[in-house]
């Protein structure tokens, strides 16, 4: 039987499978689908300090390739998600769980990262310095490397749990961010969040998001994530987990062969909430017919010899 | 909730845009009238979320309008073609809230969401009033499927070209007696209702869901009783909670 074991920033989990945040609710819902322990993890909602409602409908665009949501964080706020969410998952959920914060300031992030890494239940927390779809905070602090290695820097200080900063692609230069969280304390990198895209109505002329951009996912992206990923690995080296359009076993090995230790699936569960269940049953299979053992042996395995930290993408072929 | 794999028995033409489409599988998982399934089709990423208009023994009878491209490869489909569906969504009509005269009122293909509650209340001996509301006389469907299950059947036009001229709620005081309202259509025209009635209800809406399932939260709205997404703790919601907007 193939290895399909990860060690991610100090927690071994038994598959790189996790349910991307945003998709996956606090996860207990999901257990009256499948048994979500045969997860590695799973990444929950973002959660910020405060109740938030998020942005006015319409919220959900689509593209040929993917979706578009500009949601913008709703969440029952961090005390809430403590008393409330977290009690329910811990019948159904038997795991370290993957927490994601947001903020819009600095405070607000060490708040909630302080508060949630104090919860047994969660192995890591995710901060989120790149949602799309939030004004004055989320991405703010992702697009800009001073920023987000002051939001690294203050979060390290407030916990020993391993943190792992969520990348935007919406920046010119993603390693210039990823160099600098890692060199703050960061334990780990996930990239890419979604892509700034919007859709027009042709009927009412006008977008058809009410917030008029929304964060892009799903197949469409694959590629952009999966070049920002290899970018990012042969600039920092710390785990990183890959995110973007992947929706079947192959991408999975596709996206770690680029540097990914784990992936995160999004969209495609909200195509086919039983989809991390399946690549998991399906990876063995894909792993044997490609001679892959372990599932450790393939983790940046695209870069041949190319020494790590080498800089640039490499050439295309 | 249930993943399930129907085939297409049929398809039927009802007006020049809408279709009813009849569907052979498990159908164990649809327990309420008011819930909806979200069909996949090849080729669109995202689901497209259609009411449960009728099921019987296996069988599941929906209600579409082409609106894009999506419902024009659904009407092209054939008989025999496979379609996956997550079936069993949504909290569906509370039929023990009304009293003896409930009130069925849709418009459009909001209609096709009464049709199985019609004959539930029926079967309870409730006495069931419908009014359907169309923009033409070509526009009507399902009236007579209605009137077959012995519901008293109103209809209503923009246009005064069959029935009562004008919308759904202006038909509201020709219905006879009622004292609970079962609404589905329109958001505008739910509003309507609101406002014409003023007794308790439920009002289902449609809103633009990404999973239809409860995941993603794109559909969340504000109601006097939280935060609700309409895809999970809707489509329905009851008249005292709704926050129009």
């Amino acid at each position: 039987m193939a290895n399909l074991k990860v060690n991610l920033c100090g927690i071994t989990i038994d598959n790189p499978i996790i349910p991307a945040s945003g998709i996956f609710g606090y996860g207990y819902e999901f257990a009256d689908y499948y048994d979500i322990n045969c997860l590695g993890t799973f990444s929950f909602k973002g959660t910020t300090r405060e109740e938030r409602f998020g942005n006015p409908q319409p919220r959900i665009a689509e593209y040929d390739y993917g979706v578009l949501n500009a949601t913008g964080l709703e969440n029952p706020g961090v005390d809430a998600v403590i008393a409330e969410e977290l009690p329910k998952l811990k019948k159904v959920f038997h795991k370290p769980v993957m927490a994601n914060i947001s903020g819009f300031s600095v405070d607000e992030y060490v708040e909630v990262a302080e508060k949630m890494g104090a919860q047994d239940q969660v192995g890591w927390l995710e901060v989120n310095i790149s949602c799309p779809n939030v004004h004055g905070g989320g991405m703010a602090y992702g697009t800009n490397p001073e920023a987000a290695a002051e939001v690294t820097a203050a979060v390290r200080k407030v916990t020993k749990k391993p943190i792992i900063l969520k990348l935007s692609p919406n920046v010119t230069d993603i390693t210039e961010i990823a160099k600098a969280c890692e060199a703050a304390g960061a334990d780990g990198l996930s990239l890419i969040n979604t892509v700034m895209g919007m859709r027009i109505d042709l009927h009412r002329r006008a977008p058809l998001l009410a917030n008029t951009t929304g964060g892009m996912s799903g197949p469409g992206i694959f590629p952009l994530a999966l070049r920002m990923v290899w970018q990012v690995y042969n600039a920092v080296d710390i785990p990183i987990i890959g995110v973007g359009g992947i929706s079947n076993a192959r991408g999975v090995i596709e996206m770690m062969m680029a540097g990914a230790t784990a992936v995160e699936v999004g969209a495609a569960n909200l195509v086919d909430p039983y989809v991390c269940p399946e690549i998991i049953k399906e990876l063995p299979a894909v792993m044997k017919g490609l001679r892959i053992n372990d599932i450790n042996e393939i983790i940046g395995a695209a870069h041949g010899s190319a020494s790590k930290g080498s800089g640039n993408v490499a050439h295309g072929n | 909730m249930q993943q399930v794999n129907y085939t297409i028995d049929s398809q039927r033409r009802l007006t020049d845009e809408v279709y009813e489409i009849c569907l052979a599988g498990d159908t164990r998982a649809i327990t309420t009238p008011g819930q909806f399934v979200n069909l996949r089709l090849d080729g669109f990423y995202l689901r497209r979320p259609l009411a449960v208009c009728d099921v019987v023994d296996g069988h599941l009878v929906l209600i579409y309008k082409i609106i894009g491209r999506g419902t024009d490869a659904l009407m092209h489909m054939n008989n025999g073609d496979s379609l996956n569906l997550l079936v069993g969504l949504g909290n569906g009509y509370d039929m023990d809230a009304c009293g003896d005269h409930p009130l069925l009122i849709g418009g459009g293909v909001g209609g096709p969401s009464l049709y199985w509650l019609a004959s539930e209340l029926l079967k309870k001996g409730k006495d069931v009033k419908v009014i359907l509301g169309f923009a033409s006389k070509d526009k009507i469907f399902y009236e007579d499927e209605f009137r077959r299950l012995g519901a008293k059947v109103l209809v209503t036009t923009d246009d005064g070209s069959s029935g009562i001229k004008g919308f759904v709620a202006d038909a509201i005081p020709e219905a006879g007696k009622y004292d609970y309202i079962y609404s589905c259509g329109p958001e505008m025209m739910l509003h309507d209702i609101y406002n014409a009635t003023t007794c308790d209800g439920q009002y289902s809406f449609a809103g633009r869901m990404g999973c239809g399932f409860g995941a993603c939260r794109g559909c969340s709205v504000k109601t006097k009783n939280g935060v609700k997404r309409i895809c999970k703790e809707g489509p329905v919601l009851t008249r005292d909670e709704i926050i129009w907007n």
